[in-house]
């Protein structure tokens, strides 16, 4: 037992410039939940807003500031370099974009997509109390900062332990804003406890795999697993196991085939403007740390891990559209068109090259944007019972209101990937990283599933034939 | 005694609280499953931590005990929301997000 004699305790040094983005959405969020425990009832709701929106500007302007700095951190647990900092920089607009769709309640009477009081019984004089009040939840905003300081650290986690912690951060304060919805209140719970039985059970595999990786290395850390692999002095029974566990729980939480039927019913249960958060930076964030783990700690073993990345992909781009054509409710199939779309994103993890890192930062860049501007789009379609979701209520959409459809369509063509568009230059970069990668046969496979990286089924089958064929020349 | 005896306790925990998870159907006993998994993970950790001699392992295992504590929290809260409206914390009840 002498290794465990007491050694000489050193605090690890910290670099705050470089984790100034975490640290001003973490203080942000602190202030949010003093806001709502000191600031009178009224006032709540503006301070909140303008709190969350001055954390989340003000953390990108920290990005922006560091940009250029790579360094190790905090004992080796956080590194802070391009990627990182790109992937946060995404996040922070997203969530922008986000935290405003959440503030608009002008679309609700009395206020927000949000419940009033998420302790009361729908339906019970309670409820109605609180609605009547005016009252709302201003724990959203508190909520969605923890969530998205989770996604900054998830990115920049040197360590599996440091991972797990971000990866639990991150999920926790989903799970609460998933029951959040003011109007179908059983929807939204359920989608709560699916999201969260699920999400807690995957994170035990993530763990698992953790604890066998320790055991393999003596260390959590990403480059000791590296180096651990490359001597190939152990057997590799436990780095295996440990691979595929950890992949379980990343492939988990962006919702790649075998995991991913969570993702619809939580999508369509969720409030949407939370749908739109979710969507976008919680598989902004997991790619990130997808790209990092796959890239920096399993970045030898190539061999063992990518035939059944290419399976996981390919099905994933399958089943994702398939289903998505399938779909009469226009949040579910955007769900499921997200599905699709972490399909193709694998592609660029699968290159594992520098053009498959820059690719697939530059289609989760375009992804998340167009996502939320989707989704707050559907926001907007409404009839007396709420949002019309259902596919039926949007026919005629585009005469009715030719600006909200224009906006609508042009957000599936670049969901699509048509030419011209930002999604077309993504799937162009992840395939071709791709090709040069070795990684052909997803690529080739590409073409089969080309109708479903968007949405809208029945628009989809006729712009089908011009996407698959501009895509051909890349995937060659 | 070899420690390797824990690592096939703590796989054999683990599978049983998998197969709780996929098997039972009152909420409440399937998140208790999804802790039995958790610790089955701490018991992993800290036998590793004995084998190779250090440290981390058991520090881990703390870390995971703080996530859990708060994974309850969240967990607990949302299962009673639910609870209230349906009066049930069936699994089965929530049948209304499908396909």
């Amino acid at each position: 037992m002498s290794p465990l004699a007491a050694a000489e305790f050193t605090a690890p040094s910290i670099d705050y410039a470089a984790l100034s983005p975490i640290l001003i959405v973490s203080i942000a969020a602190v202030v949010g939940v003093l806001v709502d425990a000191f600031a009178p009832r009224m006032l709540r709701w503006p301070i909140q807003v303008g709190v969350t929106l001055l954390g989340l500007v003000g953390s990108f302007v920290a990005v922006c500031v560091v940009a250029h700095t790579h360094v190790v951190t905090a004992g080796g647990a956080l590194v802070v370099d391009g990627p990182a900092l790109f992937i946060q920089a995404t996040i922070a607009l997203v969530s922008v974009a986000s935290v405003l769709l959440i503030a608009d309640r002008s679309p609700e009477v009395g206020g927000g997509a949000f419940v009033a009081q998420a302790s009361a019984v729908p339906g019970s004089s309670d409820e109605r109390a609180a609605a009547g009040f005016g009252r709302a939840q201003t724990e959203i905003f508190p909520l969605l900062l923890f969530a998205v300081a989770g996604m900054y650290l998830f990115p920049a986690a040197n360590d599996l332990l440091m991972l797990f912690v971000a990866l639990e951060v991150m999920s926790l304060p989903l799970y609460l804003l998933c029951g959040l919805a003011r109007r179908r209140r059983l929807l939204s719970q359920e989608a709560a406890v699916k999201y969260f039985l699920l999400g807690a059970f995957s994170s035990a595999f993530f763990l698992y795999g953790l604890a066998l990786l320790y055991g393999y290395a003596g260390s959590v850390s990403l480059g000791a697993i590296h180096d651990a692999a490359a001597s190939g002095q152990h057997g590799d029974t436990l780095l295996v196991l440990g691979l595929g566990l950890l992949g379980v729980g990343l492939l988990f939480k962006i919702g790649a085939a075998p995991f991913h039927s969570w993702i619809p019913d939580v999508y369509q249960g969720a409030p949407t403007p939370v749908t739109a958060f979710m969507a976008a930076a919680t598989k902004v964030a997991a790619f990130g740390a997808l790209l990092r783990v796959f890239y920096v700690a399993f970045g030898g073993l190539g061999w063992d891990w990518r035939p059944v990345a290419w399976g996981v992909a390919i099905l994933t781009m399958l089943v994702g559209s398939v289903f998505a054509v399938t779909q009469t409710d226009v949040k579910r199939m955007l769900a499921y068109s997200s599905v699709a779309h972490a399909g193709f994103i694998l592609v660029g993890v699968i290159a594992l090259n520098r053009s498959g890192l820059s690719g697939s930062l530059f289609y989760l860049l375009t992804y998340g944007l167009t996502t939320v501007g989707a989704f707050g789009i559907l926001t907007l379609v409404r009839d007396p019972d709420g949002e019309a979701t259902h596919l039926s209520r949007w026919a005629g959409l585009g005469r009715r209101s030719p600006l909200l459809g224009g906006i609508f369509a042009f957000f599936l063509l670049a969901l699509a990937g048509i030419p011209l568009t930002s999604g077309f230059m993504g799937k162009f970069a992840v395939f071709s990283a791709a090709v040069s990668g070795g990684a052909t046969p997803t690529a080739r496979r590409r073409t089969c599933p080309s109708g479903g990286g968007s949405a809208d089924g029945r628009r989809r089958w006729l712009l089908r034939s011009p996407c698959s064929c501009s895509a051909w020349p890349a995937s060659r | 005694m070899s420690p390797d005896y824990y690592l096939y306790l703590s796989a054999v925990l683990f599978t049983i609280g998998a197969l709780g998870v996929l098997i039972r159907r009152n909420a409440i006993v399937v998140f208790m499953c999804v802790e039995l998994m958790l610790n089955a993970v701490n018991l992993s950790l800290v036998t590793f931590s004995r084998i190779d001699g250090n440290l981390d392992g058991q520090v881990i295992a703390f870390f995971v005990m703080v996530v859990a504590a708060a994974e309850v929290v969240v967990g607990l809260a949302i299962l009673m929301t639910v609870f209230r409206t349906r009066r049930s914390a069936s699994v089965d009840d929530a049948n209304l997000l499908k396909y």
